[in-house]
């Protein structure tokens, strides 16, 4: 039986019928491409217009095919599936061609691109015919969430669906959740105190009947997809007993064993072997670095486990995997600080006073290791002037060509703190301000007020190598001064790198594991720039925080917040719509081969071994179609993608290839029937 | 129309996670590029199966395009390598036949990578156009006798295989 087929070509405004002749395509496809019953251009067909006229058409002229010449499918895709859907159609029967996107848009010559959208309706055309009605599946979403990362966009999220009353496993990479929040001493530009703000989120976290904490625990293995996926959780030992102790930190004031602090302190202060983090960690569980204490150095000490009044210490204590089902998961990994040494010409490492952001956050907190006082690295004297340098691995094509968004309103606020703890100068190093959220312009306007200097230019160097006498004994920072034109020498005291915002180095791994693809830089990618910024490719995981891209606290919390919102949504609704994109073998003329059981990465094609055939596990199958295209035989078809379809699709593309070039632009012809 | 300017004919097979995003990135930016690729969304690299590319070929275009994720970025965790396992395979098979290795290129673009893609289908097309046609749709159609003759195996395949139930 012939198929009846509506086309359907839209102007979108001038956004289409500016560079494509839509009108005479349309007449075209209606009286040159078999099969055509109806084709019409409309203004705006995804307008509820448009869609009634589609639905019209499907009802009164009997059609049993449509094909819509608009945008992206991934706009408007399900627009036209569902209008199909009213008009008792099989939605999966609609073809929508791009004809926007991937023509009108960037297309500079009228009639090539109008050629070009000839080919893709005519392509749409023959593949429509092709398609075959599929049912979608439907399946449970498991109210429980897992969230990575304890950090303040992670405790945003896990205390909003905890609130709303479901239960979520927040996973933290390291001893306490907080992340780098907990370090900072105030926050721009209200200048709260970080921690005043912070710890009761923590806390509340850590106290919630509907959270499962696991601190200092790993992402293992995910597996399933949304609405179920069953993961894998590394409980790193902590050589503590999680219930049975009290946290009364005995074990860590009797401890024999210091050691620097890389993580919490930044380098700054020191730790013991059995730490908690910071006074307020959460939970308030300690923890045994296995790599600096005593017994696991050299089997002696054992101090902690004598004095500890509930016998807490296990030192016998293993890795243990948990197993958890969950039916969404939010990523929410953060950022680590770019490393300062990787530009050797600000001299850090080499040069004592030069330190970094973060350093400088634990020298003005005053939980940090100088209580606050900001003193030089003898640890006594009082900078007499400071120089802060913006950029420093950011908005640099050697290092990381983004901006990293926090760096020139953290510069802002440590000169606050400097002015306000001492009597320093304050130099701030800038390429350009950036001051555009609610209330930093005028934090910036305040510190200008203030007596924070402003040099405009790219720091070259910092050296101790004095040429003038004022300059004996200080750095020297050496920067042109780009308003007037001129290169300078100051002579400073301390000087602070803001470092730049960079990925977590295992993000590209956590990102594989969960099925989600990062950026070039190692930022995970989000669904939509602009209009889906915490939903990802991949169904049921989301994204929340930096771990998406340098932002501000404000942010964070509002992704936190966003991504919450997402997944609650997912849970009211009880289901979830997968799409019936999968592969299937025709186990009749299946010879057994094997092929296709080792092309599948999520061991969705089982072989049978009674009739020696393999099977695709429907449940299982992502619907890639890798197998489709490795069997031999021919006898595995992909859903929607099956060969006939492509096919069909390639001969539509190629209509006019058969015919020479001048005459195809302006004489139609029929397009070759369809082989096979 | 005073002067012919050959227009080469290229299809281009584009995953729908990354490259077909780049495809709309490039859209959206209006990034302008060569209006020559007629684009077929498959749902992974993976899926390209090389009688698509001989089919193309055989219908008259002059080029085909593979586009996929970044190796390691793949929605389907590693489907991409596979296509370009095929890919290498194909283009060396396509080469003892004569066709030039510019005609059939793979090239990645992650969603965020529309400037790049664009830049790779202008790069391309420019050296299809130095290239000129494939012309294999009209020497298939002067020798009917092959294409007899290779349906004729297409049957005979499709026979053996039938299993009678």
């Amino acid at each position: 039986m012939a198929e009846k087929i509506g086309v359907y070509v839209c102007h979108c405004g001038s956004n289409i019928a500016g560079k494509v002749d839509v009108e005479e395509i349309a007449q075209w496809a209606g009286e040159n491409l078999d099969d055509v019953a109806v084709s019409r251009d409309y203004k705006f067909m995804c307008s509820s217009l448009g869609q009634q006229m589609i639905e019209d058409d499907i009802k009164k002229e009997k059609l049993t095919r449509v094909v819509v010449g608009a945008c992206s499918p991934h706009l408007h895709e399900k627009t036209f599936r569902r209008a199909c859907s009213n008009a008792g159609m099989n939605p999966y029967l609609m073809d929508l061609t791009n004809i926007r996107e991937h023509c009108s848009w960037v297309h500079k010559d009228r009639s090539l691109a109008t050629e070009k959208a000839r080919a893709l309706i005519s392509a749409a055309v023959q593949r429509v015919k092709h398609q075959e009605p599929l049912e979608p599946m439907y399946v449970d979403v498991n109210p429980a969430t897992l969230v990575i990362g304890g950090g303040i966009a992670g405790l945003q999220a896990t205390l909003e669906l905890a609130d709303a009353g479901y239960h979520v496993y927040l996973v933290e990479r390291l001893p306490s959740i907080g992340g780098h929040m907990a370090q900072f001493d105030k926050t721009f530009p209200t200048l709260d105190c970080s921690a005043c703000i912070l710890t009761p989120k923590m806390s509340e976290a850590g106290q919630h009947e509907n959270v499962t904490l696991l601190t200092y625990a790993e992402l293992e293995e995910v597996s399933g997809s949304v609405g179920s996926f069953k993961v894998k959780i590394r409980q790193k030992s902590r050589c503590v007993d999680y219930d049975a102790c009290t946290g009364c930190g005995i074990c860590v004031e009797k401890c024999p064993r210091k050691v620097l602090d890389t993580e919490f302190e930044a380098g700054m202060g020191n730790r013991k072997a059995i730490y908690m983090p910071f006074p307020q960690a959460v939970p308030r569980v300690p923890v045994i670095d296995q790599d600096s204490c005593i017994w696991f150095e050299r089997q002696k000490c054992r101090a902690c486990e004598k004095l500890c009044p509930t016998d807490a210490i296990k030192f016998d204590q293993e890795d243990e995997l948990i197993d958890i089902e969950v039916g969404n998961i939010i990523i929410a990994t953060g950022w680590k600080p770019f490393d300062s040494k990787k530009i050797p010409q600000y001299g850090y490492g080499r040069l004592a006073n030069v330190y970094t952001s973060m350093e400088f956050e634990r020298l003005c907190n005053a939980a940090g290791p100088t209580n606050g006082k900001i003193v030089m690295r003898d640890g006594k004297t009082v900078p007499k002037s400071i120089a802060i340098v913006h950029c420093v691995g950011s908005r640099d094509d050697r290092h990381n060509p983004y901006c990293s968004g926090i760096c020139c309103m953290a510069a802002l606020k440590f000169g606050h703190l400097v002015l306000e703890k001492t009597d320093a100068e304050v130099y701030s190093f800038y390429i350009d301000m950036r001051t555009n959220q609610k209330n930093y312009e005028e934090f910036y306007q305040r510190l200008l007020g203030e007596g924070m200097r402003f040099v405009r230019g790219k720091v070259s160097e910092v050296t101790d190598a004095a040429r003038m006498p004022t300059e004996q004994g200080k750095l020297i920072v050496q920067c042109e001064d780009t308003l007037i034109g001129r290169q300078q020498r100051y002579p400073v005291d301390m000087v602070i790198l803001m470092g730049a915002l960079e990925p977590q180095e295992d993000a590209r791994e956590l990102g594989l594991k969960c099925g989600i693809s990062c950026s070039m830089e190692g930022w995970y990618t989000e669904r939509h720039p602009k209009l889906d910024p915490v939903a990802t490719m991949t169904d049921g995981v989301f994204v929340a925080g930096t771990c998406q891209g340098p932002k501000d606290i404000p942010a964070s919390v509002a992704q936190g917040a966003a991504a919450a919102a997402r997944v609650a949504g997912m849970i009211t609704k009880g289901k979830v719509m997968i799409e019936p994109i999968v592969a299937s073998i025709n186990e009749q003329a299946c010879s057994g081969c094997k092929i296709c059981n080792n092309m599948c990465p999520y061991n969705a094609i089982e072989f049978i071994e009674e009739t020696e055939t393999s099977r695709v596990i429907t449940a299982l199958c992502k619907g890639c179609g890798t197998c489709v295209a490795a069997c031999p035989a021919g006898v595995i078809t992909g859903a929607h993608f099956n060969n006939k379809q492509i096919f069909a699709e390639i001969e539509g593309a190629l209509w006019d290839a058969l015919q020479p070039a001048a005459e195809s632009s302006s004489q139609a012809e029929t397009v070759p029937a369809s082989a096979s | 129309m005073s002067e012919q300017v050959f227009e080469p004919k290229i299809v281009g097979f584009l995953c729908n996670w990354c490259s077909y995003r780049a495809a709309d990135l490039a859209g959206s930016a209006r990034i302008t590029h060569a209006p020559n690729v007629r684009i077929v969304r498959v749902m992974c690299s993976g899926r390209v199966d090389p009688s698509f590319v001989m089919k193309a070929f055989s219908l008259g275009a002059d080029a085909v395009l593979i586009a996929g994720c970044h190796p390691g970025e793949c929605h389907y965790i590693e489907q991409n390598y596979k296509a370009m396992r095929r890919f290498h395979m194909l283009r060396q098979t396509l080469k003892a036949m004569g066709v030039e290795e510019q005609r059939i290129q793979l090239v990645w673009a992650s969603a965020a990578e529309g400037q790049q893609l664009a830049e790779a289908i202008d790069k391309m097309v420019d050296e299809v156009r130095q290239l000129g046609p494939l012309g294999w749709s009209g020497n298939w159609e002067e020798n009917g006798e092959r294409i007899q003759a290779l349906e004729d195996i297409v049957k005979e395949h499709e026979q053996a295989m039938e299993v009678t139930a």
